[in-house]
């Protein structure tokens, strides 16, 4: 039987079949297409999905994200962006699928390698080391020291100490360099995670709502200290508050029930009837 | 820019004020005649308490980690230094099949089988190591590190935290004590080890084997003894310890010298606290405390530092405990009991948890204060009975977790600031 369609008469089935691999292969990388793929995104993922208790919180079949592309999510509540986050920066083990960081599987890697492999976050509350001062919650972010074994006897070099200095001037945080972390306000709290975030030079960052709880003025200069960021690094944000995504003014991925709703601006994003009727519910 | 006291930086002071006390003060008085040698001992053993407490601080005050196990690694190294001891101690010389001697405190409790002679009674395979003093004094604190190293290894790792981990090691108290009061153990059960007469470092750096001891001691009777040799050649039910050359611990100045010994540890073991606080780790094991889960964000692996942090405080447990046993010459399973290793939280917690030299002054100040209470005194219209120190102690503890939630210490450091001359206001004196 086998000899009949190896001599020429195809099944024209099996055809369709083997066509419809083949798209899938291209759709979805391989092990072989990884390679292609991370070429052209930082981070994709291929048929994301985890559940809590029966409930699908995420399921992506494909999502990617660019080298130095600042992309944005929004969604209503329970959308599933911040377990995405959870996802890719390894707190949560996806139920099925892969995550793919610069053409390696992560999926289920510890967040600490995950995070020594360039993926940075900042969580929705600023999550700061209270007792240690300003000076000290960056001096713990700089990257190439987590080791047990290179903290005893090191030191932090001036040129380390330098750039601390640096990223404090340019957050305002200088006059607080050591004051505890738990004395300063809400919106120098996320300012300092971010600069944590910063000063650890991911290549990823994955910035969950940075504007919320800041004063309007703040929420400007975040914006505009993620518009600096972006120019080096490849940006996630997550952000409820619209006039801080219009002012980012980039490509916008709305999520809706753990599923990618639609993807552009976030004018063609407001015309959407979808995204509308999820954000209105009707 | 305000000049900021680091707020991790202990203050010197009252680590002065412990070297007058301890280094001279205490001695003179002793010289005067007004302290007795028992006391300047018991003080020196509850300076090995405060050498404990600080390896407690270090893991509950700074890394969060409350281990209500201290008081085991406590016994390891005290049973280590025990087994050395009573090695060299005892009055009646036994030596077994193996021609090695055996102690007098295992003889006594020696579970044999049925049909067993007293002379097939053999020294443990484990007890041979410490026949000799430097390797006692290593395996006296690599053994503590090393079990609380396996422990934090699979613990840590698998991220069991906070209460779960108080649980956990409160069950490996009670477990470790359990074995401990064994007999087949051999390690004397309840009796405990007892008869320490000396410390015999020399013997054991010049002869490993206590043949060798066998040895000199004939021939320093010149022959006399040799028809007690039965006919298999071995020394039975003799006096044989007395030929060994080494410190006798009822001398007052070998006494003495453990207490400065001690307290020479007790300081060690504080700089050593304080290096490793003020290191760049030391602010990992702080943010520990502060925010574990976010310290993965970072790359960080948590559980190294943990790991670290318990060994290191298990260590200093072993330390206390070897240096406890010379001063108290007896040690039993009923010091690895569970409350014994909650007592070491309560002195760290009265004392100040989360500064060093809040756990010194804790350890000290609840135990001379036992000491004191627990004699009858009579104040005239009012005498104090020693039934009532626990109550005394639950007492104090409510009175120092409600009014002064930073310890005794905090009482310390505010007089300081009223009373000291260059007391910086803008200092915030918390670590």
């Amino acid at each position: 039987m086998s000899s009949e369609v190896e001599s020429g008469t195809i099944d024209p089935t099996l055809e369709q079949e083997n066509l419809s691999l083949e798209k899938y292969r291209k759709f979805l990388p391989s092990e072989v297409q990884r390679e292609i793929w991370s070429n052209k995104f930082l981070l994709f993922v291929e048929n994301l999905s985890v559940s809590f208790d029966g409930f699908k919180a995420v399921d992506i079949p494909h999502f990617g994200i660019k080298h130095g592309e600042l992309r944005v999510i929004i969604g209503p509540n329970g959308a599933g962006k911040t377990t995405f986050c959870d996802l890719v920066s390894g707190k949560t083990l996806p139920s099925s699928g892969k995550v793919y960081y610069d053409g390696k599987n992560i999926s289920q890697m510890d967040e600490s390698d995950i995070a020594l492999m360039g993926i940075g976050r900042k969580f929705q509350t600023p999550t700061v080391f209270d007792s240690l001062s300003t000076y000290e919650n960056l001096l713990l972010a700089l990257p190439g020291n987590q080791h047990w074994k290179h903290n005893l006897l090191k030191r932090e070099s001036s040129e380390e100490k330098n750039q601390i200095l640096e990223i404090l001037e340019k957050v305002n945080l200088s006059d607080c360099r050591d004051m505890p972390a738990k004395s300063l306000s809400h919106g120098q709290r996320q300012w300092l995670a971010i600069s944590a975030l910063i000063i650890s030079k991911p290549k990823l960052l994955l910035v969950d709502e940075p504007a919320a709880g800041l004063t309007d003025l703040e929420t400007e200069r975040t914006a505009d200290l993620l518009l600096e960021l972006a120019e080096e690094h490849t940006l996630v944000v997550i952000e409820h508050d619209m006039d801080f995504v219009r002012r980012l003014g980039q490509k916008v991925t709305v999520l809706n029930e753990g599923k990618v709703l639609a993807e552009g601006s976030l004018e063609e994003m407001e015309t959407n009837e979808e995204v509308m009727e999820a954000y209105l519910g009707r | 820019m305000k000049p900021v006291a680091h707020p991790l930086v202990e203050s010197k002071r009252s680590l002065t004020v412990l070297a007058i006390i301890g280094f001279v003060v205490l001695p003179i008085m002793y010289s005067m005649d007004v302290l007795t040698i028992g006391q300047i001992n018991m003080i020196g053993r509850y300076m090995t308490f405060a050498i404990l407490a600080l390896g407690l601080d270090l893991l509950w005050g700074y890394v969060g980690i409350l281990s209500l196990c201290q008081c085991t690694f406590f016994c390891l190294g005290a049973y280590a230094m025990g087994m050395h001891l009573a090695h060299h101690g005892g009055p009646e010389g036994i030596i077994d099949a193996n021609g090695w001697k055996l102690p007098a405190c295992l003889f006594v409790v020696y579970p044999y089988d049925i049909g067993e002679s007293s002379g097939d009674a053999l020294v443990p395979f484990f007890w041979k190591p410490f026949w000799n003093l430097p390797l006692t004094l290593l395996l006296g604190l690599l053994i503590p590190a090393i079990c609380s190293f396996v422990l934090g290894y699979f613990v840590f790792r698998s991220r069991v935290r906070g209460v779960y981990f108080a649980i956990l090691s409160q069950a490996i108290a009670v477990a470790g004590w359990l074995v401990f009061c064994r007999n087949d153990v051999k390690l004397c059960g309840t009796n405990g080890l007892t008869r320490f007469d000396i410390i015999a470092p020399a013997e054991s750096l010049t002869t490993f084997h206590p043949e060798d001891a066998k040895d000199q001691w004939i021939a320093s009777h010149d022959g006399d003894m040799a028809q007690d040799l039965n006919a298999d050649g071995k020394l039975d039910q003799l006096d044989y310890s007395m030929a060994e050359v080494g410190f006798s611990l009822a001398e007052p100045t070998v006494q003495l010298s453990l207490y400065f010994i001690t307290l020479l540890c007790l300081f060690g073991s504080f700089f050593l606290c304080k290096w490793i606080v003020n290191s760049r780790l030391g602010r990992v094991l702080i943010a520990i405390r502060d925010d574990e889960p976010t310290l993965n964000f970072f790359g960080y692996k948590p559980h190294q530092y943990k790991i670290f942090a318990f060994c290191i405080a298990a260590a200093l447990a072993g330390l206390a405990g070897m240096l406890y046993i010379p001063q108290m010459k007896i040690i039993t399973p009923s010091n690895m009991e569970a409350v014994r290793s909650v007592l070491v939280v309560v002195w760290v917690a009265v004392g100040g948890r989360g500064t060093l030299r809040g756990a010194i002054l804790g350890a000290l100040t609840v135990n001379l204060t036992y000491n004191y209470l627990t004699s009858e005194h009579d104040y005239g219209f009012f005498s104090w009975s020693p039934d009532y120190w626990p109550i005394f102690l639950g007492v104090a503890f409510v009175l120092v977790v409600l009014l002064l939630p930073n310890g005794l210490i905090e009482v310390v450091d505010r007089f300081k600031e009223k009373f000291g001359k260059n007391s910086n206001p803008n200092s915030i004196e918390k670590a």
